[in-house]
């Protein structure tokens, strides 16, 4: 399917969906900006984490996760804007064939939080189609928020990564992420298991 | 053939004494299995043992920084990593430690095989070798150029565990000296 009939959706109605949803630990990787931001805003979970930089390796970060947990599914949310930056890494994770690894794009064509420049690909490129080409079979364009959530349901059950992408509007996120960098990736290990608080 | 030429051939020895054999028995004992990496041609020998050897996950990544993000992901989930690079790959890093490897208190293993210095015929490799230690200065970051085979298992045995209880990065940068480096006629 192409994009061409997907309904406009808001990332943050789309990521509460999303957590809503999760009812065993599952973590969840927020890309740089607003990604996070809405992440942030549909309510702080322990296995949430938020990156402050490194634009475009929400994937690779959840990736990680997933080989680290194997068994603990994984959820990584990015932006078309960053996904552009790293498309080498869906061919590593389609190599990889992680079982646990869930990739949502949330795809407006524009780069909302510097002033909404169109992305290159904007009018050109289809995130499902490139992905799908690097390896990734089940990729998937959502329709609308009620297919959205079929497809979460369907990758939660898969044996191998699924990808999903979400055409959504020019809005800015809801919330803003603490900027407290140590913090977040104490607690995220706390909330995997890892370790014990002090 | 040159004394240099043949010291080098030595140093690149398949025995359980060659720099690659120390390396990976080093990464073993420290129990750090997820390898990614991008390819460089020193690197040759110690990616096919890794490879070959279960106890690992060796895989190849487009960038650099995406090793970095794996292994930081893999970190967090309580496995350990290590991300093997050549110079120029180390180059394209400068973002990725400052936003996600330093902030976050991560540590980052990287081994660098060096090229750009004693003997490069690239003028472009010898260029990009001199940002690397600029840039590590630079974040503070802890970077050692090895260059003996005697002084290796010490200094990489020492950094893993200083990486992982200190957490922060650390940087072993293999130079020509110990790999034997890539020449002109290679």
């Amino acid at each position: 399917m192409t994009t061409r009939n997907t309904k406009v959706m808001n990332r943050f109605d789309v990521t509460t969906r999303l957590i809503a949803k999760l009812k065993h630990e599952e973590a969840v990787v927020g890309g740089i900006g607003n990604t996070n931001f809405d992440l942030w805003a549909a309510g702080h979970r322990p296995q949430n984490f938020y990156m402050l930089g490194s634009m475009g390796l929400a994937f690779p970060i959840a990736l990680g996760v997933a080989l680290a947990q194997p068994d603990r599914r994984v959820f990584a949310l990015e932006g078309d804007g960053s996904l552009l930056m790293q498309l080498g890494a869906l061919s590593t994770i389609a190599s990889l064939k992680p079982k646990n690894l869930i990739m949502i794009v949330m795809d407006n064509g524009i780069y909302q939080i510097t002033g909404s420049q169109p992305t290159p690909a904007a009018h050109v490129a289809d995130i499902v189609g490139i992905a799908a080409a690097s390896g990734l079979a089940r990729s998937s364009w959502a329709a609308d928020e009620e297919d959205f959530e079929r497809l979460v349901d369907e990758a939660m059950a898969a044996a191998e990564p699924s990808l999903i992408a979400v055409r959504i509007d020019d809005k800015p996120g809801v919330g803003t992420t603490r900027r407290d960098p140590v913090q977040i990736r104490e607690r995220f290990m706390h909330g995997l298991g890892v370790r014990e608080p002090l | 053939m040159a004394i240099a030429e043949q010291q080098a051939q030595a140093a690149q020895g398949s025995s359980e004494t060659s720099w690659h054999s120390i390396v990976l028995q080093t990464l073993k004992r420290n129990e750090i299995s997820l390898i990614p990496y991008v390819p460089d041609r020193v690197l040759t020998p110690l990616i096919k043992n890794l490879h070959a050897d279960p106890f690992f996950t060796t895989f190849a990544t487009a960038r650099e920084e995406e090793a970095v993000g794996i292994v930081s992901g893999a970190w967090m989930g309580g496995r350990r990593g290590a991300v093997l690079m050549q110079t120029s790959g180390f180059a394209t890093l400068a973002n990725v430690l400052a936003s996600l490897a330093v902030p976050y208190q991560i540590p980052l293993i990287m081994f660098v095989s060096e090229r750009g210095t004693l003997g490069e015929f690239n003028y472009g490799q010898s260029l990009v070798c001199r940002t690397m230690r600029p840039v590590l200065d630079s974040l503070a970051l802890e970077h050692h150029t090895i260059t003996r085979l005697d002084e290796l298992e010490f200094i990489a045995d020492r950094s893993v565990k200083q990486a992982v209880t200190t957490q922060a990065p650390v940087a072993l940068i293999l130079n020509p000296l110990l790999t034997g480096g890539k020449t002109f006629d290679k």
